[in-house]
């Protein structure tokens, strides 16, 4: 079975709320020195077979179209998991 | 309680405008949109998510609600629901259709209307009074205002700030179709204070506070006659009305 590993961050230039207030949490847990956080969304998808071009050309349009709003977000890696994804199956 | 509306208008002609309302799983405001076309006098056909027909409706609300729970992005999975193909098509041949919070993300995530809405920017859920600026009364949804009215109607939401990138804002101010601009205090950090937009022929509507919850005495925010009489959010309903029975008159 291959995977495949997704993931999505908001723009540059978009405010990103949510890194904001976990960010804002780092200092009062002791923390300290991170000037920023951003927070992303990772996708993990599963197929019967071995990670081809094709199921990785097919994530790279589900990336575009389903998985991020290019408005707001930029799609900055899609790869078959390797090891240190931390594979479980 | 009849209030005032387009019934000079003629009232056969109202009741036979059929106003769709869609209902994804999740959707927690198609039940006070259905009641607010029945108030204008137009008459209210439920749609669902997973039936494509539209059932022969002049116009379509998308309300607002957490369809399919927000999940991904707040409209992002509605968008492709098979109901959401005719409302598009319909759309782009000039089928009135409003959207509404959760229906405005909708309207963004297909990009029928441009931009997106992120969290607020105060990162917390908001629900108050809110006064809104009108900016444009050449739509299908707002032609019963007066240029530059201030109206109030209810704004609830967390995921309310409108963003686009600067290009397209300026194409919005310059084309007008900023439609309505929060007024007094920005609630969600949206760009240059817009509440709602328009696409270019006016036919499409989007905005993120509720007029279908200011539609009747006694239940909407304060008015002018006093606390729970504010009933600004009926002439979004009655415009399209009035829209609709000028194009069969024509």
């Amino acid at each position: 079975m291959g995977r495949v590993v997704v993931d999505v961050m908001p723009k540059p230039e978009i405010l990103d709320p949510q890194g904001k207030a976990v960010a804002s949490a780092l200092p009062r847990l002791g923390f300290h020195g991170f000037t920023g956080m951003r927070q992303g969304k990772r996708f993990e998808l599963e197929v019967e077979g071995p990670v081809t071009d094709e199921v990785l050309e097919q994530v790279r349009q589900a990336a575009a179209t389903l998985l991020s709003n290019p408005v707001i977000e930029d799609v900055v890696r899609v790869a078959p998991a390797e090891d240190h994804d931390g594979a479980t199956a | 309680m009849t209030g005032p509306g387009p019934r000079a208008a003629g009232q056969g002609a109202l009741e036979s405008a059929r106003i769709g309302v869609v209902t994804f799983p999740g959707t927690l405001d198609d039940r006070d949109a259905a009641r607010a076309v029945r108030l204008a006098g137009g008459t209210a056909v439920p749609l669902w998510h997973a039936d494509a027909d539209l059932h022969q409706v002049d116009a379509v609300v998308l309300p607002g609600g957490f369809s399919y729970g927000d999940y991904l992005r707040a409209g992002a999975i509605s968008r492709f629901a098979p109901v959401m193909g005719g409302v598009v098509d319909a759309a782009r041949g000039g089928m009135p259709v409003l959207g509404i919070c959760n229906g405005f993300q909708i309207l963004a995530e297909t990009h029928l209307l441009p931009g997106a809405m992120i969290k607020n920017d105060h990162r917390a859920f908001l629900c108050r009074e809110q006064v809104l600026a009108v900016q444009n009364v050449d739509t299908a949804w707002t032609r019963d205002f007066a240029q530059g009215e201030r109206i109030t109607i209810p704004l609830k939401n967390q995921d309310g700030q409108f963003v686009a990138d600067e290009h397209t804002l300026d194409e919005l101010e310059a084309e007008g179709r900023v439609v309505f601009r929060y007024e007094g205090w920005n609630p969600n950090g949206s760009r240059r204070d817009i509440a709602g937009i328009c696409n270019a022929d006016g036919n499409v509507v989007g905005l993120m506070p509720h007029p279908e919850h200011a539609v009747e005495k006694g239940f909407g925010p304060d008015g002018p006659q006093g606390p729970r009489t504010g009933t600004d959010g009926l002439r979004f309903f009655t415009s399209v009305l009035s829209t609709l029975v000028r194009r069969s008159a024509a």
